[in-house]
């Protein structure tokens, strides 16, 4: 075979690398695997660690894009590994950083927990406007009220919106924009009256007027959940509000 | 060693542990519950599951009739006072999950809509589009947020469980961020760890599938249940066996072979009508369709491709909206992944791993033989599937019995005396070491990657849709060999933080047992009956012999010693099971009979 061709069949993959245990700081690591037309760049991934270098760490379960565990920079934007396909990227080597503004653990596995609590801090669950025992069987909600908050309510926590919001990269502490489309999922529910108890969370000091609307994480997010338009409401409710807290001190 | 100390341990946090841990929060808001998961719960496999959740809603509906279906559907071989306890419960349970959020699908009156599913009579399947998996996942642990009970250990992995005095009383579990082990104390424990697809090669199921939870039971002494049933799904993504769901078919989607026809009439499945009808044709159960895909690949009517033979999907007359609104996911993942848009193009499938119908034996209260151990979800068998689950009874289960779990454990766990910390923290650091021991060992070379690899290849020739002895006799040598082989695994890997290298290989320690469990259990079946098919000399169901589960029970160092049990027959005697014409044939019979006894 002539060496065009050969080469033709690899592809070059550059990492970023971080053992905790050995390096002071991260660096970057050339592998070559076969290339095929169907490989996506986490079975890629996978043939290196099972062919070439089982110490190479990287998150990963479904294969199909919805847990949402392998998001990372792939030539510097954030997107799922499972669902990029080498077929679909420039020619030339592909380079893999764990996903910008989380701190590194190990090569691609990044910190989860601080997103997590976000999540947790925007009380995530439907506290009812009306309470309703199971005997009185399910709550009414039409197409148009589900179509109200459905959108937000498929985001897969991949945090690719994180990676790409440079108000979180600036400060950790912002509560981001997956947290405010999960937020906004609970308060365009038609079941829900937690609107009140969510204020804090979206117009404190690390809420919605942190955003400088970039507009990046909407560009980025594999679902559509669109979570700068879940921003942008809040920043109208939270206008709102704030307008209101005069007229009622009058 | 850090040590924590619960009243209940729930390990797994997918749609059965979160459940679980809900229901012990609600009914005592004071019990401490530990939550341990391998993944963050919101990365679970419940999330992959797409089509939807089987609960009795519509008037012309029955739980007979939601009980006939499952009892059919499992060939007989289902624990019938659970399926009847089952379908009395699944209702409720969809509408608490209504109640938490969960985005079902809705009329455009408001009120939920159900679609059809195969082997399902009548129109029962609650969806939620085609990701029911994941809105009912992320309501569960979204939910779960409000119980400050809960105390979650995200991202730990199970390495042993704690037996003391003939009770499970606890766990060692290790956090890959650090590479430390912390012994966990409870008074009751509910294994809630999904089930063991990834032993074969081409499945549907996530990377963690990995039968955790069935090889830390069995290594007590616990019995896996009805083994040898795994499950094929018709349609999946060929060469990687990503899912397309059940429902595109319940939906209206037809299955082609290459020269364009419906194939399915020609298996007793029949007639072809315009519109989809229930149990016939696309709409019959995933063993018997898996099977005619199998024949028809013999026949040479499939489509070759380097992936392995294939048929098609084809949903182009449902129309573009119609894909959009109900099938959200399967069009995302047939153009990202295939390139292909549904409404143009028909989508090349064959069928893949998708399900462990069997499990870690626990009655109806989700109780295992042994005391403070329940099971709850895919890695149990409290019997609903029998010997063939049809699709939507397992999200269903999930939460019916993931409730269960937590009610029975909680009371369990009233009753139990307080751990002896110091019994706990010595032998949790005999688990511990010895895992450590894995990691360190220098080994003979061998990469537990390869071992993996041999494992899925071996499983996918002796057991998959259609069986014969030899072959399944040379898988269970195979496996004995790659027990043997692990002995001598090397792994690269050595250090502490983030050790990936380290806990796949453990895992696939646990894989290989399970996997020595499924095989021995089909090579000693020696008949046909649903997901179990030979063509070696037993091609008919025996009830005579094998109306039985089969219990594979561990021996250290030998194969599994495999013994029977009976089948709990209450009310649906074993007849013939059959769908399409023959079957609407066959149920009209059965109505008559049970008219002139009424």
């Amino acid at each position: 075979m002539p060496d065009a061709a050969l080469a033709a069949k690899t592809v070059e993959l550059r990492i970023l690398r971080y053992r905790p245990a050995s390096d002071e700081r991260p660096s970057y690591e050339s592998f070559h695997v076969p290339y095929s037309q169907e490989m996506s760049v986490l079975e890629a991934l996978q043939s290196i660690k099972d062919t070439l270098d089982g110490s190479l760490s990287f998150r990963w379960s479904c294969r199909m894009a919805v847990c949402g565990s392998c998001g990372m920079m792939i030539n510097g934007k954030p997107q799922l590994a499972c669902s990029t396909f080498l077929r679909n990227l420039p020619p030339g080597p592909v380079t893999l950083e764990p996903l910008n503004n989380f701190p590194i653990e190990r090569d691609l596995v990044v910190t989860v927990g601080d997103f997590v609590k976000k999540i947790e801090s925007i009380y995530p669950y439907i506290i009812p406007k009306v309470p309703r025992t199971i005997e009185e069987g399910a709550y009414l909600q039409t197409p148009a009220q589900m179509a109200a908050y459905e959108s937000f309510s498929d985001c897969i926590n991949c945090m690719l919106c994180y990676a790409a919001c440079p108000q979180f990269g600036e400060n950790p502490d912002f509560i981001g924009p997956g947290a405010m489309a999960l937020l906004q999922r609970y308060n365009g529910d038609s079941r829900d009256g937690g609107q009140r108890l969510r204020l804090d969370q979206i117009h404190g000091e690390n809420g919605v007027w942190s955003c400088t609307a970039v507009g990046y994480c909407s560009e980025v997010c594999p679902k559509q959940v669109d979570p700068a338009n879940a921003v942008n409401q809040n920043k109208t409710n939270s206008a709102f509000d704030f307008f209101l807290s005069f007229v009622r001190k009058a | 060693m850090d040590y924590y100390d619960a009243d209940v341990l729930i390990v797994g946090a997918g749609g059965a542990g979160l459940r679980a841990a809900i229901a012990v929060a609600e009914a005592d808001p004071s019990a401490k519950i530990a939550l341990v998961s391998k993944v963050y719960p919101m990365r679970s496999h419940t999330v992959a599951a797409e089509g939807g959740s089987a609960g009795v809603i519509q008037t012309t509906d029955s739980l007979d009739a939601h009980f006939n279906d499952t009892v059919h559907g499992g060939d007989w071989l289902c624990e019938q006072d659970v399926v009847e306890f089952f379908v009395s419960r699944s209702t409720a349970e969809m509408i608490q999950l209504e109640h938490w959020g969960c985005p079902w699908s809705r009329k455009p009156d408001g009120n939920i809509n159900v679609r059809a599913f195969g082997g399902m009579k009548i129109e029962r399947t609650w969806f939620a589009a085609d990701r029911s998996g994941f809105h009912t996942l992320h309501t569960l642990f979204q939910t779960s947020i409000k119980y400050p009970s809960i105390k979650r250990f995200d991202e730990y992995f199970c390495v042993d469980l704690y037996v003391d005095d003939g009770r499970a009383q606890g766990a060692t579990v290790l956090s890959p961020s650090t590479g430390e082990f912390t012994a966990i104390g409870a008074r009751a424990v509910i294994l809630a760890t999904g089930g063991a697809g990834r032993v074969f090669r081409q499945n549907t199921n996530g990377g963690i599938v990995t039968g955790d939870g069935m090889a830390l039971a069995y290594r007590h002494g616990v019995p896996l249940r009805d083994m040898e049933f795994m499950q094929y799904h018709p349609t999946c993504m060929p060469g990687s066996g990503i899912l397309f769901t059940e429902a595109c078919r319940g939906e209206g989607g037809h299955l082609l072979n290459k020269d364009g026809y419906r194939y399915l009439q020609d298996y007793g499945l029949g007639p072809v009508t315009p519109e989809p009808r229930n149990k016939t044709m696309e709409l019959g159960p995933r063993d018997r369709l898996s099977q005619a895909f199998w024949q028809e690949s013999k026949k040479g009517r499939t489509v070759e491709t380097p992936q392995g033979d294939v048929v098609y999907l084809d949903m182009r007359h449902l129309g573009r909206a119609k894909l959009k609104e109900r099938l959200p996911l399967i069009c995302d993942l047939a153009e990202e992944f295939m390139d292909l848009d549904p409404a143009d193009s028909p989508i090349p499938v064959r069928p893949a791993v998708h399900y462990t119908m069997g499990g870690i034996v626990a009655d109806i209260r989700t109780a295992t033989p042994l005391a403070g151990l329940y099971a709850a979800g895919e890695c149990s068998s409290v019997g609903i599937h029998g010997a063939n689950r049809l699709g939507s009874n397992s999200l269903a289960e999930l939460f019916v019995f993931g409730h269960v779990a937590g009610d029975e454990a909680l009371k369990f766990s009233k009753g139990a005396p307080a751990v002896k910390t110091d019994r706990l923290l010595d032998q949790a650091k005999a688990s511990a070491a010895k895992v450590v021991a894995l990691r360190d060992q220098k080994g003979g070379g061998i990469r537990h990657a390869d071992l993996r690899k041999e494992m899925a290849m071996t499983m996918e020739e002796g057991c998959g849709i259609y069986r014969t002895a030899a072959d399944m006799q040379a898988t269970c040598d195979k496996l004995a060999e790659l027990k043997r082989q692990f002995r001598d695994v090397t792994i690269e890997d050595r250090s502490a933080v983030w050790n990936t290298d380290w806990i796949s290989a453990v895992e696939l320690g646990y894989q290989l047992d399970v996997a020595e469990a499924v095989a021995h259990s089909a090579l000693l079946r020696k008949e046909s009956r649903g997901a179990h098919q030979r063509i070696d000399g037993y091609e008919a169901r025996d009830d005579v012999n094998f109306l039985a589960h089969s219990l594979a029970n561990y021996r250290e160092g030998a194969a599994p010693e495999i013994t029977y049990g009976p089948v709990k027959i209450t009310r649906s005697k074993p007849g013939e099971r059959a769908y399409g014409a023959l079957g609407e044939a066959l149920e009209v019979k059965e109505e008559k009979k049970d008219a002139a006894h009424a």
